[in-house]
């Protein structure tokens, strides 16, 4: 392959992509069935892809399903985002020792080792750049992203099989990845056999994808791929109206629907763990029992825990219903004023790790006014 | 991408510098001010804003300057002891390390007030990041109209940088009122809220700046009585305070409405918040 035109990889075509990520020094991860989920780990190659499964989701619900053929990536989203990659749940920041004079600090070894995303959705590339706005842009960049960032190559996969909980149309995410991808493919599975349409979208990209064995994509491989995107676009299985959606929530903050869905939101913190967005972090110190040394870690944290707004004298938001409502404006209205974009990708996690059920789109309707979401699906 | 991101690795904004302690003065019961050494790099600070100051194997807390930010030597932070870091803060003697990163947030408005009255309502431990801002009206006197200090405490022993603010009064450049919620027979001050003080001042209130600062009830409390009074509410400035965890905006933790406490304020104007400032558990 020598140019940016499309080009065909076969199924060996796609294990040499893989084998050619590892032997650029990446360590390669991927989608791979582990507890009943698509969860995404170290793969070596097509063995370890989800071969035949599919996922079906709904509010509370997640089960994998067999799809009864051979696709490697016929599943929407599982539980793991990229996040987890590129902002890590736990995070040494640095350690401290004590001194004759008081103690000394020493940035903990941070050598990220470059890491290769395949399978990255268009929702889940969408959710990589809000983040990039969080950790580059602002006045202080966080260094542990950046160098996780710089270190990553992604390839997209598009998907083809939306989820009950998708609505990436709405939130103009997907289902088509274009853009901020290094690699992307679109698998295709018909009569003209089981192949990866593969587009670059990078120089580095470029530079893999000339060394795979591809042949040129042929007008019916673009249509075919086109027409995946199309029949995924078409089936989404939630939407969410946006229209105004900023001043809707930010001028309804005594809404009676808060109270409604703090009856039914656990607090469990479930739905900010899995959002590929949600970057809150609290910072823990550890020490040994003679305070010899110390480190300070950072982790993931909640705004739906009580401990997230204390302050001396209490929590500044000691109900459900103010965390929930804090959640879901931050997300889809007050992010727009941090970071210039929405928080919500529409990837559908949130409704499908809910353990009861509240789905962000059939709230955002409620708001509206409106009895039930409109499905789209 | 690759570029921005390598230029941002250099440095972990999350690092603190170990400075040196100097200086521990006791304030009241439970309150000291504690002297620092400034770390190498330090560039001086602006009133009200604050730095997050670490203890190892305890955590990081953010505590706001309270000296003067023009006076050359080491930077002052009042702090209470009332959670594990703050009460191991304040215990820190001359000689021991800590952590400092900083300086982080806004500023009060001292020098776009030049030309107006001046009025500042600080409750309790508020005055501590007022302090600053009292400095430099006093080192600038000439340079404002009419400036009053309102101040309210629990007590009369809670009262902060008591003899400074008797010297202060003395010199007459700036009209002081204390008054305390409660108090034993020998207080001949007054007894009740800081907002109660305000129609014993003269000042211009359409012109004027107000600076407050204090809990957030008795921060809604003065607003509404500048309000009243007739100053425009971009005039009248708040410092906030919520949960911090990094104080670069990253964390999360201190968002009030859109806004991060950290970065976007403390300080922040009146007409920017009132809409938030009525909604209950935000």
């Amino acid at each position: 392959m020598t140019s940016d035109r499309p080009a065909v990889l076969t199924l060996e075509g796609l294990q040499g992509l893989i084998e050619a990520l590892a032997a650029e020094g990446y360590r390669v991860l991927g989608p791979t069935r582990r507890d009943g989920a698509i969860v995404y780990d170290a793969i070596a190659g097509l063995d370890d892809l989800p071969a035949g499964w599919g996922d079906e989701q709904d509010g509370g619900r997640y089960r994998l399903v067999e799809r009864g053929d051979a696709a490697l990536f016929g599943y929407a989203v599982g539980p793991h985002s990229w996040k987890r990659e590129l902002h890590p749940p736990h995070l040494t920041l640095f350690r401290t020792r004590r001194e004759a004079d008081g103690f000394s600090v020493e940035a903990a070894a941070d050598e990220p080792e470059p890491t290769a995303f395949l399978g990255v959705r268009a929702c889940e590339l969408a959710a990589i750049a809000v983040q990039d706005r969080t950790f580059l842009e602002g006045p202080q960049a966080d260094p542990h992203y950046a160098r996780r960032r710089a270190g990553s190559f992604l390839v997209a996969v598009n998907c083809g099989e939306p989820a009950g909980t998708c609505f990436c149309v709405s939130m103009e995410t997907g289902p088509r990845a274009r853009g901020g991808y290094d690699l992307a493919l679109t698998e295709l599975l018909d009569a003209a056999g089981h192949r990866f349409l593969l587009e670059v979208g990078s120089e580095r990209g470029r530079a893999l994808a000339e060394r795979l064995d591809a042949r040129p994509a042929e007008a019916a491989d673009l249509a075919a791929s086109r027409a995946v995107s199309e029949r995924a676009a078409g089936r989404m299985g939630r939407r969410m109206e946006t229209g105004g959606i900023k001043a809707l929530l930010q001028e309804n903050q005594e809404h009676a629907r808060w109270d409604q869905v703090a009856e039914r939101c656990l607090s469990c913190a479930n739905c900010t763990m899995v959002c590929p967005t949600c970057f809150c972090t609290t910072v823990e110190d550890t020490s040994d029992l003679s305070g010899e040394t110390a480190a300070r870690v950072r982790r993931w944290d909640s705004c739906f825990t009580l401990d997230f707004s204390y302050i001396h004298g209490g929590t500044v938001r000691g109900s459900t219903k103010a965390r929930y409502r804090q959640w879901m404006t931050h997300k889809l209205a007050s992010w727009y004023d941090q970071f210039g974009v929405s928080g919500c990708v529409g990837c559908g996690r949130c409704i499908a790790w809910c353990p009861v059920g509240i789905d962000i789109t059939e709230e955002v309707a409620a708001i509206r006014g409106e009895k039930n979401p409109e499905s789209a699906g | 991408m690759s570029a921005m991101a390598a230029g941002a690795a250099a440095t972990d904004p999350m690092l603190p510098a170990v400075a040196r302690v100097v200086g521990r003065r006791r304030e009241t019961a439970d309150v000291w001010t504690l002297e620092v050494a400034p770390p190498d790099g330090w560039a001086g600070f602006a009133p009200g804003q604050f730095n997050m100051l670490y203890l190892p194997g305890l955590g990081e807390v953010p505590i706001s300057m309270s000296g003067d930010p023009a006076a050359p030597g080491p930077i002052r932070h009042t702090v209470r002891a009332v959670g594990a870091v703050s009460a191991a803060l304040a215990a820190l003697r001359p000689g021991a390390a800590v952590g400092l990163r900083g300086p982080y947030g806004s500023a009060w408005p001292v020098a776009e007030a030049a030309g107006a009255d001046v009025v500042v309502m600080a409750g309790g431990l508020g005055l501590a990041p007022l302090r600053p801002a009292l400095y430099r009206l006093r080192a600038e006197r000439a340079r404002y109209g009419r400036v009053a200090l309102l101040y309210g405490t629990r007590s009369p022993a809670d009262i902060l940088f008591r003899r400074e603010l008797e010297r202060w009064r003395r010199q007459l450049d700036l009209e002081i009122e204390v008054t305390v919620d409660r108090a034993a027979g020998d207080w001949r001050g007054s007894v009740g809220v800081v907002t109660r003080l305000l129609p014993r001042i003269a000042f211009e209130p359409v012109s004027s700046v107000a600076l407050v600062c204090g809990p957030e009830v008795m921060m809604r409390f003065a607003a509404d009585a500048l309000l009243d009074a007739g100053v425009p509410e971009p005039r009248i400035h708040l410092s906030m305070e919520r949960n911090m965890r990094c104080a670069i905006g990253q964390c999360g933790h201190c968002q009030f409405g859109a806004d991060f406490v950290c970065k976007d304020g403390p300080v922040m104007s009146y007409d920017r918040l009132r809409a938030r400032l009525k909604i209950r558990e935000l």
